[in-house]
């Protein structure tokens, strides 16, 4: 060891390039370990039958925010939002409802739900947009709080008092906590569109759409619209988030996986990787979840008793597995246009179909009607698959971390049973499946070292967020342990393909009392 | 412990001792520790104290709640849950620690004998079963209650050492304090500590509640030949506050079960910043203490003397006489051999010292009358009574 | 001739507490009633020959001791007697009890689980805490958050002031308690299947939602914060039923010279000129007021007895937005002799107190699958209690009154309810409690079976809901009944709230009658009559 590293991030998800790239910039020395092969996580491609590419486990994002663009010069390193995709909430029968960036539209749709519709979504991003100063900054501490801390709640209460307006903020407050199902049967009539607006309050958590928080999840989702529309996820971000890392000065190194985090008297001085090897720097980040990083890297006996317990107590099971199909051509959904083939389409024909499939993963058990999320990448780009084949990567919902029965037994059981319900929708899928990959949540462990195949690192609910993130005494990205911090999904804001944790983690080291 | 359906006919449970206590109660004062039966007082107060100071009394601690701690890991867990180092404990060995929550706020104390390796048993004051779980985390540790499968017996006073020998417990006489000795009673097989809460020279006798009424038959057989006093807890109050012991729960809220916050308290304002090692890595409330150590002291529960023999239990201490309020007594006793009233009091600091001129408001009762009364309080920084017999090693024959 | 200073619609308790404390503030009132009885859900009735049921609310805890004390309800023949157990039958022939003496319900905890016995005595630190939080509030209007005014800055100040006598993680973990479900709360605790489904159970009386819906956990401390001379949680028997409470609030606003119409059902808040005016009864019949309280639900006051053109645009709107989700049922039953339980020893105290036949959580939440989906709990949780063992008022020597409260029964079942469905959802229960009592059916004489349809029709709770809305988050505080509305004032001069729709909400408590009545008072620039909390340091 020659060169003095300050910053070891470990982990290179988008998050932890984020952070990399945004504490290169600020010129720290940045050493960013990767235990895969290549940068991206859960973002990162993948493949089956070396022909046949998908876009990760994420296959469809909002842009990253123009803050997070600039600051990083993204846009110089090739990264460009990718074309806009409608939502088509797919019915049995080909009656299918298409959900876009301009209103909704569908065979059957009732006119006030459209209209509806337009007031509903300008309301809510009306609310995402007054939380904006508690996402995109640390959260605040309830006592002793610093500068930053104050203005971030003084600017909140602003939007919410007078940005807002008095009866919008009270409408607010009646639903930021509740939940999606009683909202939208207050807003609309049509089961498709109340399902497909569901399915965006759920998809990656273990709620239905009954659970009480799922307004919140929502308006998560709503932040990232708030970039930009809803569009195919590639490999762009990735590169671009890389480049923009490796251009500031940070290393990436692939193949590394820390095993343990090294501490003495409570401070935190490196890392020992797989192999023994032994990295030293003054700070260490991680972008892992926050139960493998304290449980596993540093280990309880470092942490204070009552923390560990809290640690090991946080909930996130992850509850979507992922389909990945390699189809031999095209495939035909009864009652779509091709036209529409290449955008999200859903299978939550309505909001108590979802209710019905999770209730099953709470038991256990696996619904035999899975809430469905279907892309079909190689539509958008046909380097993806040889020619005329194409690739379908679907999101299924919801799919318990823990089977009944066990999973070695039912793995293939299952994933036939959503070929053939896909095959509900689309008559000729199931005669073009050449090859496919279904990742259950376990799967999703194994691979992304996400604590029980959890997307988000732990489940998004209220008690789970905000200055609660992933835990109290862990909310500011930093740890009990001196020199150690947090950067992942597990951190608030949570989630997605928003790189704020990254970059809220980066300033908070940054930040007054963070790279002391 | 094995409880049936019926176990609610009896709220309280009995030792193996309780028989021979039913037989020696004059006074049938009863009380309940640790949902167990125990004399109160047995049969005179003033008797069985200065049993412990000039004979030999004996005393069931059969309730004290006890945990085995064993596996590879038990010493890392024992240093990550107490403050103490433990690494420096040794076979066969005693030492007094106190254990925190994350917050530096004491949960209980007791003491950890090393029985051998890699196996230790904690002796706890309050219901500590979840917490050395929760501690377990992490940890390659075994953890068991065993509070009802150990009896035990507390024997102290000067002539103790004696007693025991009469009785037929040989080789102790060897046996250092804090010390712990695997030995025999007749043909039963006991464990003794040199250990106790008294103050005085005494020992603890740990043995299978099976053979529990034998050995204290073999104990009380030697009679006749020494003064021997079944007591109660009224005596032990007496004289452990004369030997400066805490009682976390009376003199201070224990962390656990503290509702308001600030009730609760730190190692370092109970006065037992003495078991606190910040420097032997990481235990649970390491930082909070650390952080405490920081800043200036705000509190501490201080042994006091007050003037005169008024009965001192529940007053109010002030920063001079009509001065400020600043501390309230939490403990008290007229010790019968210093002849002064002694106290616990919790004390707020000023400027980050105890006040100077400490006096209490002492309400009492005449004839079912109240009356009060001020009195000067002076602070001790020893315990209050130390006999100098007590760490002899071979300890006085009698 | 007709009229008055104030009339309260509706003679339930918190009507009753409301006008009582108008009257005592030297205020002519007249409360009316559209049932021949008062009480609205806090009644005796005597439905069989011999036996007093009360029908609706059962057992008493929550009622403020100022306000039993302000009211002198002691002389006007109020006695509460404490309840000293709860237990849970298990399906494998053992159960779980929860006995009062604190040494024995040690050792039974220690029966299921050494660990849980150490664990409770955390727990119930904790829970104490959130409750005497919460306690501060009771007593007090909520501050309006959309307000520049003094009074509510001084209010947010105290609220603030008392949040931040906890420390900074008791902080986080307030709001943890606040926003977690039951489950997962009482899963920081517990690990044993049957203690985690005793105590999760009163977490979803009364509430649309399961055991590991989030919010649940709060919903524990409406039947945790209240007290039995002192005792924190402990629950009591009013003596003759929950009508005395009714009778003794009724018996004192009379002595304070009000006055009771019953059978007079009220169709309209008359409204003149932005100002209540008074009511108009269903014969027709206009009586006059300078004050309208309603203690009717926040759906029913602004959907039913005031008419559009009075309200503000949007509030009839979050009127039906207000959740009011009924999700209970009740069998009120005369039995001919005491049932036998054989898990039961012979002298077990156990019978005397709650008894509930769910012993896991799974159970629980499949309860409320049931539920989401317009059904009645197949095995649903009852609260069952044979308040006869303590009171010889309640049914004929030797026979018993049995009251389960039943959790989940839907609004509307599919295809709606008739009677026949009504008695097949008391089959159900019945049956239940037959599994663990064999002599049960046969001491069966009667059974009042009440689904959410007989408690709107016969009581007025819109949905049955004997919270008069769900004590979820959203709808607390200064949310409940909706934001801007919290301080008991309607949306014309002159009308006010009085229900357990208003803060802080459902539980024979009084609370929100008494907080009514200081506001109406403040407006009229009266003294004020109400008590002030007992202070609780």
């Amino acid at each position: 060891m020659t060169e003095r590293i300050d910053v070891i991030i470990i982990g290179a998800g988008h998050n932890g390039l984020v952070c990399a790239a945004y504490l290169a910039h600020a010129g720290m020395k940045v050493l960013c370990l990767e235990s895969a092969d290549s940068a991206g996580g859960m973002s990162a491609s993948r493949s089956i039958s070396d022909d046949y590419h998908f876009p990760g486990l994420a296959h469809v994002a909002h842009p990253l925010s123009r803050a997070i663009r600039q600051d990083l010069k993204l846009d110089k390193f090739g990264y460009t939002p990718g074309k806009a995709i409608d939502t088509v909430s797919l019915d049995v029968d080909g009656k299918h409802l298409t959900i876009g960036s301009t209103g909704v539209s569908g065979e059957g749709l009732p006119a006030r739900d459209m209209s509806a519709y337009a007031e509903f979504r300008e309301r809510y991003l009306a609310f995402a947009k007054a939380v904006r100063p508690l996402f995109e900054n640390k959260p605040p501490r309830l006592k002793d709080m610093d500068f930053p801390d104050k203005t971030a709640l003084v600017r909140l209460g602003w939007n919410l008092r007078m940005g807002l307006g008095r009866e919008s903020m009270y409408e607010f407050l009646r639903v930021a906590a509740i939940n999606i199902y009683d909202v939208l049967n207050e807003a609309f009539e049509d089961d498709r569109l109340k399902g497909a607006i569901a399915t965006d309050a759920v998809m990656g958590s273990a709620m239905g759409p009954r659970t009480p928080g799922t307004v919140l999840t929502w308006l998560q989702r709503l932040y990232g619209e708030q970039s930009g529309p809803l569009s195919m996820q590639s490999g762009q971000l990735v590169n671009a988030l890389t480049q923009s890392a490796e251009h500031a000065g940070a290393k990436l190194r692939f193949g590394a996986h820390v095993e343990k985090i090294l501490i003495e008297n409570g401070k935190a001085f490196g890392v020992e990787l797989a192999g023994g090897e032994m990295l030293k720097a003054r700070i260490i980040i991680s972008n892992a979840d926050p139960r493998a990083t304290l449980t596993s890297l540093v280990g309880a006996p470092q942490l204070d008793a009552m923390f560990a317990n809290r640690v090991a107590q946080i909930r996130g099971s992850g509850v979507v597995a992922k389909l990945h199909l390699a189809l031999s051509g095209k495939p035909e959904f009864t009652g779509l246009p091709e036209s529409q083939l290449g955008d999200r389409l859903l299978v939550a024909p309505s909001m108590k179909y979802i209710e019905h499939a999770f209730n099953h993963s709470k038991y256990n058990e696996c619904s035999g009607s899975p809430v469905l999320e279907i892309t079909i990448p190689s539509l958008h780009d046909n380097s993806l698959a040889p020619d005329s084949h194409h690739v379908m990567s679907v999101n299924v919902a919801f799919v318990p971390y823990e089977l009944e029965g066990g999973w070695a037994e039912q793995q293939s059981t299952i994933a036939y049973k959503v070929i053939s319900q896909l095959g509900q929708y689309s008559p000729n899928l199931k005669s073009l499946v050449v090859d496919h990959e279904f990742l259950t949540p376990r799967d999703i462990e194994a691979e992304f070292h996400a604590v029980h195949g959890h997307w988000h690192h732990g489940e998004l609910s209220i008690h789970q967020s905000f200055m609660m993130r992933p835990l109290h005494g862990a909310a500011q990205y930093d740890t009990p342990v001196d020199g150690l911090f947090l950067c992942g999904a597990g951190c608030h804001p949570g989630g997605g393909l928003t790189g704020l944790p990254g970059r809220n983690a980066a300033r908070r080291v940054l930040g007054p009392g963070g790279a002391k | 412990m094995k409880f049936d359906h019926t176990h609610f006919r009896q709220a309280l449970l009995r030792t193996p001792f309780h028989d021979r206590f039913v037989e020696l109660s004059t006074t049938e004062e009863w009380m309940a520790w640790n949902t167990y039966k125990v004399p109160r007082v047995v049969d005179k107060l003033p008797t069985e104290y200065f049993a412990v100071r000039s004979g030999c009394a004996v005393m069931d601690l059969t309730p004290m709640e006890k945990y085995r701690i064993s596996g590879r890991g038990a010493r890392d867990y024992l240093d990550r849950l107490v403050t103490r180092d433990i690494s420096k404990l040794k076979a066969g060995r005693v030492t007094y620690v106190v254990w925190c929550n994350d917050e530096g706020k004491v949960i209980d104390d007791g003491t950890v004998f090393q029985l051998g390796e890699n196996d230790y048993r904690l002796c706890a004051q309050h219901h500590q079963f979840d917490w050395l779980l929760m501690s377990a985390r992490g940890f390659d540790v075994d953890i068991q209650v065993e509070t009802h499968d150990v009896a035990a017996l507390a024997v102290q006073g000067p002539t103790s050492w004696s007693v025991l020998a009469a009785a037929g417990i040989s080789n102790l006489e060897q046996l250092k304090p804090f010390g712990i000795a695997d030995l025999r009673c007749g043909d039963i097989p006991v464990t003794v500590s040199r250990t106790g809460y008294t103050g005085d020279l005494g020992y603890e006798l740990w043995m299978d509640p099976a053979n529990a009424l034998q050995v204290w038959d073999a104990i009380f057989s030697v009679q006749g030949q020494y003064d021997i006093h079944a007591m109660g807890l009224s005596a032990l109050e007496m004289v452990r506050i004369e030997a400066g012991f805490i009682m976390p729960g009376f003199d201070f809220n224990t962390a656990e079960a503290t509702i308001r916050n600030g009730y609760d308290r730190s190692p370092f304002e109970v006065g037992l910043g003495w078991v606190v090692n910040l420097d032997k890595g990481h235990f649970t409330g390491r930082k909070a203490l650390l952080a405490e150590k920081s800043r200036p002291a705000k509190r501490r529960l201080t042994k006091i003397v007050v003037d005169g023999n008024k009965p001192v239990g529940e007053a109010f201490i002030y920063d001079g006489k009509n001065g400020k309020q600043t501390g309230e007594i939490k403990c008290a006793t007229w010790s019968p051999i210093l002849k002064a009233n002694l106290a616990l009091a919790d004390i707020e600091f000023i400027n980050g010292r105890l006040p100077a001129q400490l006096w209490a408001r002492i309400d009492y009762q005449r004839e079912l009358k109240w009356h009060s009364a001020w009195a000067e309080c002076h602070s001790h920084s020893k315990p209050f009574y130390v006999p100098e017999y007590r760490s002899a090693t071979p300890p006085m024959r009698y | 001739m007709n009229n008055y200073d104030a009339i309260v619609i509706g003679a339930g308790h918190n009507g009753l507490t409301n006008a009582a404390f108008l009257a005592k503030a030297g205020m002519r009132v007249l409360v009316v009633e559209k049932n021949p009885y008062v009480g609205g859900a806090t009644v005796s009735r005597e439905l069989h020959a011999g036996w007093k049921y009360s029908n609706c609310s059962y057992v008493c805890s929550l009622f403020r001791p100022e306000i039993y004390n302000a009211l002198d309800l002691g002389r006007h023949g109020l006695k509460v007697i404490p309840l000293v157990s709860s237990m849970t039958f298990k399906q494998d022939g053992d159960y779980f009890g929860s006995y009062s003496n604190p040494n024995i319900r040690r050792h039974e905890l220690m029966r299921h689980s050494q660990r849980d016995a150490d664990a409770a005595i955390r727990f119930d630190a904790d829970v104490m805490r959130w409750c005497r939080l919460i306690r501060g509030f009771l007593l007090r209007t909520p501050p309006d958050p959309g307000s520049f005014r003094p009074r509510d800055a001084f209010e947010f100040a105290y609220l603030m002031k008392k949040f931040h006598e906890l420390s900074e993680s008791q902080l986080y973990e307030f709001i943890r308690f606040f926003t977690m479900s039951i489950a997962e709360y009482l899963e920081n605790y517990f690990e044993n299947e049957t203690i985690l489904a005793h105590y999760s159970g009163g977490s979803i009386i009364g509430t649309g939602l399961g055991v590991y819906s989030p919010g649940t956990a709060y919903v524990l401390l409406h039947h945790a914060m209240g007290d039995v001379d002192g005792n924190v949680g402990a629950w009591g028997f009013a003596r003759g039923g929950m009508g005395a409470v009714s009778g003794a609030l009724a018996s004192s606003f009379q002595a304070y010279g009000g006055e009771i119409r019953t059978d007079a059902e009220v169709v309209n808040i008359n409204v003149s000129g932005n100002r209540a005016t008074g009511v108009e009864l269903a014969s027709g019949e206009k009586l006059s007021a300078r004050v309208v309280v309603s203690n009717l639900d926040a759906k029913r006051t602004f959907t039913k007895v005031m008419n559009e053109k009075d309200l503000p645009p949007g509030l009839l709107q979050r009127a039906r937005n207000f959740k009011i989700r009924g999700s209970s049922g009740k069998l009120n039953i005369a039995l001919d002799g005491m049932p036998t339980f054989p898990s039961l020893p012979k002298d077990s105290s156990l019978t005397l107190g709650h008894m509930h036949f769910t012993d896991t959580l799974g159970r629980l939440e499949k309860a409320y699958d049931d539920w989401k989906d317009d059904r009645w709990s197949a095995d649903p949780y009852c609260d069952t209690l044979i308040p006869s063992q303590y009171d010889p008022s309640l049914a004929p020597p030797g026979k018993h009154m049995m009251t389960v409260f039943v959790q989940y029964c839907p609004v509307e079942p599919e295809g709606g309810w008739t009677d026949e469905k009504r008695d097949q959802f008391g089959q159900t229960v019945i049956d239940q409690i037959a599994d663990y009592s064999p002599d049960f059916k046969d001491l069966l004489l009667h059974a009042e079976i009440r689904t959410p349809r007989e408690l709107e029709d016969e009581v007025g709770l819109t949905e049955g809901n004997i919270f008069q809305g769900e004590l979820t988050f959203d709808q607390l505080m200064f949310n409940r009944p909706f934001p801007g509305y919290a301080q008991y004032r309607g949306p014309v001069k002159g009308m006010y709230m009085c229900g357990s729709s208003t803060h802080p909400g459902g539980g024979v408590m009084g609370a929100p009658g008494a907080n009514a009545a200081r506001e109406i008072l403040r407006d009229l620039k009266k003294p004020d009559s109400t008590p002030a909390e007992f202070s609780d340091d």
